[in-house]
């Protein structure tokens, strides 16, 4: 029953990998895989206190359920859904934070189950679990983590001056980050976390939680990433941001990729909030 | 792997020696302190115990023999003769302070002692001496007073003598004086400070930046986890290593000024450079084994205080540990020295009392540098571990 369920999984990879790339082909780009998500898998043991708050009484919440897709060198991949249908855990895998249950991920030829020290090399990450120690200034942890990452000291010279200026961080390179705004920190963290120009940039819900002049301007730098050819994987649920920066879209239930596939073949003539609902309801059941 | 530990290394000294307050609460206050208080007891303890300078005591006697006239005048105190009546007086006096000592001699006392018979069943002549224990005066001029007394007691039949002559009988050396004072305190001590080190800068850490969210910045850096782990752990036994010296300097300053009379005849510089140097190896070797365990302990913790808490019960097993030399003795054989922690405490006791044999102090040293790298390689699996990482 398992095998044929998964020799029914692959045949289904397969044939949405021909799609895509018959898609690709008749746009005449040339789009070279640089991500390829297959079958994660990712469960997390219930507390019986979780299991009470989730009303079940099954021991194991299968967060994320044989995940697959594929992304493509210079686009923006958009992961939508509703809060805990396992975006966080899917980019978490993809970071090699959490280890997936099943299935594995390659980034730019690196498995992140094989060798998640490459993986980490190659992209950038952001989220708002990851935290910067408020004692040290921008300066210091941009110059501690270019290191951890082994940059070139001219390179990452360049690079601070670079980035503080774009963002605003050369007046508070100085200043503690305990000291900073939220809207600063957030920043600081951005750029930390393309200290070492990664080709593969992965952000999870990205404005969460900032003011509308930051937002914008996190809004636009993934714009400018797309369009210096790197690869942003972003998670959200903010409908507007996906469909302004993203090529493509993963639409994520209940750790399912429910739909994966360009923007514009998703939402046809309607707007990607209604078409949204629409799946949404048509997978899950009503919108209670 | 080697450039991304001293990476880790230089941010955690940065970290450490960047916060003025943290040094001064770690590495200066902890000896500061120990040299303050342990200076406060011996002054205070020496104080009370010592009589004022020129002082001349308040003294009542009843049936003051004629004998012992010479003797007693002989001591700084004015004696009065007090009658029957005077008596409960006289006590009075002694009570609020005012007097310092009362001794009722019995009515001819010296011929009914002489007359005394050992074996006759009768009570012996009774010399009653009134004194206040509270006050450091009466109380050394009763000390005198009894001393007196049992030596014209030991006089009366003087049927034996013991050391009588005028040499020196104790034949303990300066090395054998130090050897005991220190092998009795310095384990524990030394044990204790390193514990404390350790335990003042590992939790912060480790548990410290789970609970910060920090860990996770660094987690998804290329980085090998035991680069992480080692990176810690170096520095911060390099750090606990700092604030256990301070304490160690606090306490050999102070020692002579707790142990007042008894420093007479110690003297650190009887042990030679290969004993400190040996030392100086079991320091270093027991700071790495007690860095490595307690950050195995703060990794699981979800927070500082957690994790602090959860150090507690291996500070009890520490602080037990180190009180073994006091109870134990005699041959130790060779396998106590293959149990972490136990052979620390045992080589340094062995140092101090110059009784340790040169391979019970290097299978310490050894089995210590094998013991952390047991404990980092655990570390590294929980570095690794998504569960002891991420727990909420």
């Amino acid at each position: 029953m398992e095998k044929a369920h998964s020799i029914e999984k692959e045949q289904s990879m397969e044939k949405r990998r021909s799609i895509e790339k018959e898609q690709s082909m008749e746009k005449g780009q040339s789009m070279e895989e640089i991500l390829r998500v297959e079958g994660l898998k990712k469960t997390f043991k219930l507390s019986s206190k979780q299991q009470k708050i989730e009303k079940t009484n099954e021991k194991v919440k299968v967060a994320v359920d044989h995940l697959s897709f594929t992304a493509y060198r210079g686009e923006v991949f958009g992961l939508l859904g509703p809060n805990g249908a396992g975006k966080t855990t899917t980019l978490r895998m993809l970071a090699t934070l959490i280890k997936p249950d099943e299935g594995d991920a390659v980034l730019d030829g690196a498995s992140i189950v094989k060798n998640p020290e490459e993986v980490r090399g190659k992209i950038g990450f952001l989220t708002s679990e990851l935290k910067l120690e408020e004692f040290f200034t921008p300066n210091y942890l941009f110059d501690f983590f270019a290191d951890l990452h082994g940059v070139p000291e001219e390179e990452k010279n360049a690079r601070r001056k670079e980035m503080f200026e774009r963002f605003g961080i050369d007046r508070f390179a100085e200043v503690k980050v305990g000291n900073l705004s939220t809207g600063m920190k957030q920043k600081v963290s951005l750029v930390i976390s393309m200290v070492h120009n990664p080709d593969i940039i992965i952000f999870d819900e990205p404005t969460n939680g900032l003011d509308v002049l930051t937002a914008k301007v996190v809004t636009d730098f993934l714009v400018d990433l797309k369009k210096q050819g790197k690869t942003v994987i972003v998670s959200t649920h903010i409908f507007s941001l996906i469909e302004k920066i993203c090529d493509r879209v993963g639409i994520i239930i209940n750790g399912r990729m429910e739909v994966c596939d360009t923007l514009k073949a998703i939402t046809g003539d309607k707007s990607l909030e209604d078409r949204f609902f629409e799946i949404y309801e048509e997978k899950a059941g009503k919108i209670a | 792997m080697k450039k991304d530990m001293v990476t880790i290394i230089k941010k955690e000294f940065a970290r450490f020696f960047g916060d003025k307050r943290v040094v001064f609460a770690t590495i200066l206050m902890p000896g500061l302190l120990i040299y303050l208080i342990y200076t406060f007891m011996g002054t205070g303890m020496r104080k009370e115990m010592s009589t004022e300078e020129g002082y001349v005591a308040n003294a009542y006697v009843q049936n003051m023999p004629e004998e012992f006239s010479p003797a007693l005048s002989e001591l700084s105190a004015e004696w009065k003769p007090v009658s029957g009546e005077e008596l409960e007086g006289a006590k009075t006096a002694i009570q609020e302070k005012e007097a310092d000592l009362l001794v009722i001699f019995p009515e001819d006392f010296i011929a009914r002692t002489a007359a005394y018979e050992v074996t006759s069943g009768e009570s012996a002549p009774n010399v009653e001496i009134y004194y206040n224990s509270t006050e450091a005066e009466s109380t050394k001029l009763y000390n005198v007073m009894t001393e007196m007394l049992n030596a014209y007691e030991a006089s009366m039949a003087n049927k034996l003598d013991i050391n009588a002559g005028e040499g020196v009988y104790d034949l303990a050396t300066e090395k054998d004086v130090t050897g005991q004072i220190f092998a009795m305190l310095l384990p524990m001590l030394l044990m204790t400070f390193m514990f404390t080190g350790c335990a003042a800068v590992a939790p912060e850490s480790i548990a410290g930046e789970k609970e910060r969210g920090t860990i996770a910045t660094l987690l998804v850096t290329p980085m090998k986890r035991s680069s992480l782990a080692l990176g810690k752990i170096i520095s911060l036994s390099s750090i606990a290593i700092l604030s256990g010296l301070s304490s160690f300097i606090g306490t050999m300053l102070s020692l002579p000024n707790l142990m007042g009379s008894a420093k007479s005849g110690m003297n650190a510089s009887v042990y030679v450079l290969s004993d400190y140097l040996l030392l100086l190896g079991i320091i270093f070797t027991t700071v790495l084994v007690m860095v490595s365990l307690i950050s195995i302990i703060s990794a699981f913790a979800r927070s500082i205080k957690e994790a602090s808490t959860a150090v507690s019960p291996l500070m009890v097993v520490v602080m037990l540990i180190s009180l073994t030399p006091m109870f134990g003795g005699g041959e130790k054989s060779l396998g106590i020295f293959f149990i972490p922690l136990y052979n620390s405490v045992q080589s340094i006791h062995g140092i101090f009392s110059f009784t340790y044999q040169p391979v019970q102090v290097v299978i310490t040293i050894l089995v210590n540098v094998v013991a952390s790298g047991l404990f980092t390689w655990v570390l590294t699996r929980m570095f690794n571990n998504e569960k002891v990482m991420f727990s909420k």
